[in-house]
């Protein structure tokens, strides 16, 4: 947007009104010198960023404005043990090195907030709204859940925010997308964002940035919008934002790193001011009615290919639609309730929250997970693990037969040794049901936690609706 | 990185779509510490059967057809932000991918790695599969200053677009943290400035 005509009150969405306030200069062709204020890394995506600095022999620019955790290639048992596989232990050892030679903050294993990149930030304050963030990891538009411009970036581009604490940026266009109404009891987050990218496609949203809005995402807890921004990737978008509210502020409150006193006052009165305002025009706007939306199950490889649990597999042309379902073992016109499954996978950037693990507890307590199934839990971080533990929800879990974990992105990318076997279905909480996503030949199908936790139970696919009733 | 001028070469056809980037580079291959060998694993689950051996249908191991350019269906490089991804397809050998569409952070990353992402319509795109397949020795041509993407044997030539900072970052093999660095005290001004508002 030209800076003139935003002096005359051209109305603003709330992603300009974050991208102006963070705009350092402006490259020939319309690129973008953007300011970055948080930079979350992790083991995987950073060790050849660090050895770029070293070859320049520069030093991390804003050392505290980097954070780093180990989650992606950690072992969720026994974390107190050295990391017996030893790619792995090397690869977390480089970060435990870089990060003490180059100043960085690390909450590595055995640190009281080590958890997943995208779990920890907000908890600990560190995200606020209003803010730019980036990580190298595609899920960072997590963040996004408290106004904040949060978008994954590729390693070459985690050095230059080391550098720099900017980064290149084309301004992405712009799209909203509205969910009204009340959403159907045993219907979540994860239920309306996966009926969202259903609708949309896996590449529907990209070259966006989305902004969610409407009153039933204005009803949702942070953690809840947490899951919907997650996975705005899914559909190809860099990311996906919710204007910040009572709820936002309320959750940012007396964080660990939250501002306090006079500070807090102006942040708090800044926040209030980030919205799109009434006039301002999208690129792209789409509405739908929380009333329309059910239980959702993937059947496919990406995670546009999803259906209602009662739904039916439809029957679509080309080689790409028959290679995912051979893939996946199913058939055109085939339903997925009563399907026999034999791993359930409660965890991951998208659900670890304590309000999965709460809903997950309400429902299988004085159950028993069915003999057939494998269910994992794995807390996204090590204050979710100790709260679960305070409010004895680890008892809960064990009483039902679940295999309750430590912190790790574990079975959701299988990069560690929790890994879904050849062939066998796992209703998974994560976000990616891509071909060997969670194990060579593995077949995900993605879910909500209480269709997880469901599942779990009946060692079948049921709908959890008629369970709640 | 390397300068990206011209470059002339025979293709290899990979007609699927949504490409994500755990099928170009399998997150178990991503616990290297170096930019370096990924290559050998490129494709790894589509390319190699479960006991190790070549998939023989799979095109990387046709060979009849080879080349720097890979030529791709729709949606490529969706899914994680990896830029193993772009290391994987450069060490293997691809200098230039095209397709009709490309997920954001990987365009990107190749951009930043010297791979370069050609756009072409989907009738373009088909055109050039069917071209492959009537003869894998068919030549292409892509000229980044004319931002082209040519087929001489037929005379035909499709332009792609390209952000012109970006055109003269790969046509000089600059990269964007040289462009940065010298930006550190417009930087410095700006978190000044911040701070006092």
């Amino acid at each position: 947007m030209n800076e003139s005509l935003t002096m005359f009150g051209m109305p603003k969405t709330l992603f300009d009104k974050i991208w102006e306030a963070h705009l350092v200069a402006n490259v020939q062709g319309g690129i973008d010198v953007l300011y970055i204020d948080r930079h979350f890394i992790h083991e995987v995506t950073s060790p050849q960023a660090f050895t770029g600095l070293e070859q320049r022999g520069i030093p991390v620019f804003r050392p505290k404005q980097t954070i780093a955790t180990a989650d992606h290639n950690v072992p969720t048992q026994n974390q107190h043990l050295p990391i017996q596989e030893e790619l792995s232990r090397f690869q977390v050892d480089r970060l435990t090195e870089n990060c003490a030679k180059f100043g960085v903050e690390l909450y590595g294993l055995g640190h009281a907030y080590q958890g997943i990149v995208h779990v920890i930030g907000p908890e600990l304050g560190i995200t606020q709204p209003g803010m730019t963030i980036v990580c190298g990891d595609s899920h960072t538009s997590t963040h996004g859940a408290f106004g904040c411009i949060a978008f994954g970036i590729g390693t070459s581009q985690v050095e230059q925010v080391l550098a720099t604490q900017c980064l290149l940026q084309e301004k992405p266009k712009q799209m909203r997308i509205n969910v009204d109404g009340v959403l159907p009891k045993g219907v979540s987050a994860k239920d309306i964002i996966l009926y969202i990218i259903a609708q949309l496609t896996a590449a529907g949203g990209t070259g966006y940035f989305v902004e969610y809005a409407g009153s039933a995402i204005r009803a949702l807890s942070m953690e809840a919008r947490m899951t919907i921004c997650n996975m705005s990737i899914e559909m190809g978008a860099r990311g996906g934002l919710i204007a910040p509210d009572e709820t936002t502020i309320r959750y940012v409150q007396g964080r660990k790193f939250a501002p306090e006193g006079e500070a807090w006052d102006r942040a708090a009165a800044y926040w209030q001011t980030l919205y799109s305002d009434a006039e301002a025009v999208f690129d792209q706007e789409y509405h739908f009615r929380a009333e329309d939306i059910g239980p959702m199950l993937t059947y496919g490889t990406n995670p546009g290919m999803g259906i209602e649990v009662s739904g039916h597999i439809p029957n679509e042309d080309g080689k790409n639609f028959v290679k995912a379902l051979e893939y996946m073992g199913l058939q055109p016109g085939e339903q997925l309730i009563g399907k026999t499954v034999n791993h359930v996978f409660i965890g991951s950037c998208t659900n670890s929250r304590i309000e999965d693990l709460r809903l997950v507890a309400a429902f299988i307590k004085g159950k028993q997970k069915a003999p057939n199934v494998h269910a994992m839990i794995v807390p996204g971080s090590k204050l979710v693990e100790a709260q679960a533990k305070a409010e004895q929800l680890d008892v809960i879990f064990r009483d039902a037969g679940f295999d309750f974990r430590e912190p790790g992105c574990s079975a959701c990318l299988g990069m560690n040794e929790d890994k879904i076997p050849r062939g066998e279905y796992c209703v998974s909480t994560s976000n990616r049901n891509f071909e060997g996503r969670q194990g060579q030949g593995a077949r995900t199908i993605l879910a909500s936690p209480l269709m997880a936790a469901a599942t779990a139970i009946a060692g079948r696919i049921v709908d959890v609706r008629e369970e709640l009733n | 990185m390397e300068k990206f001028q011209i470059l002339r070469s025979t293709a290899v056809p990979l007609p699927a779509e949504d490409v994500d980037t755990d099928q170009i580079i399998p997150a178990r291959f991503l616990k290297a510490t170096t930019r370096e060998g990924f290559g050998e694993n490129l494709f790894r689950d589509w390319r190699y059967q479960a006991n190790g051996a070549p998939q023989p249908d799979f095109v990387l191991n046709n060979p009849i057809y080879g080349g720097a350019i890979l030529v791709a269906g729709k949606n490529f490089g969706c899914g994680s932000s990896r830029e193993h991804a772009a290391w994987a397809l450069y060490d293997y050998g691809f200098r230039v991918v095209v397709s009709s569409f490309y997920a954001d952070i990987f365009r990107g990353n190749a951009i930043n790695n010297g791979l370069l992402p050609v756009e072409v319509s989907d009738a373009f795109l088909n055109q050039i599969f069917e071209t492959i397949e009537a003869d894998p020795n068919t030549q292409f041509e892509v000229d980044l200053a004319q931002q082209t993407f040519g087929i001489p044997a037929k005379g035909l030539s499709a332009r792609f677009e390209i952000d012109p900072y970006k055109k003269m970052c790969l046509l000089n093999g600059y990269d964007d943290i040289d462009y940065l660095l010298s930006l550190k005290t417009e930087i410095a001004a700006f978190e000044k400035q911040r701070e006092s508002v």
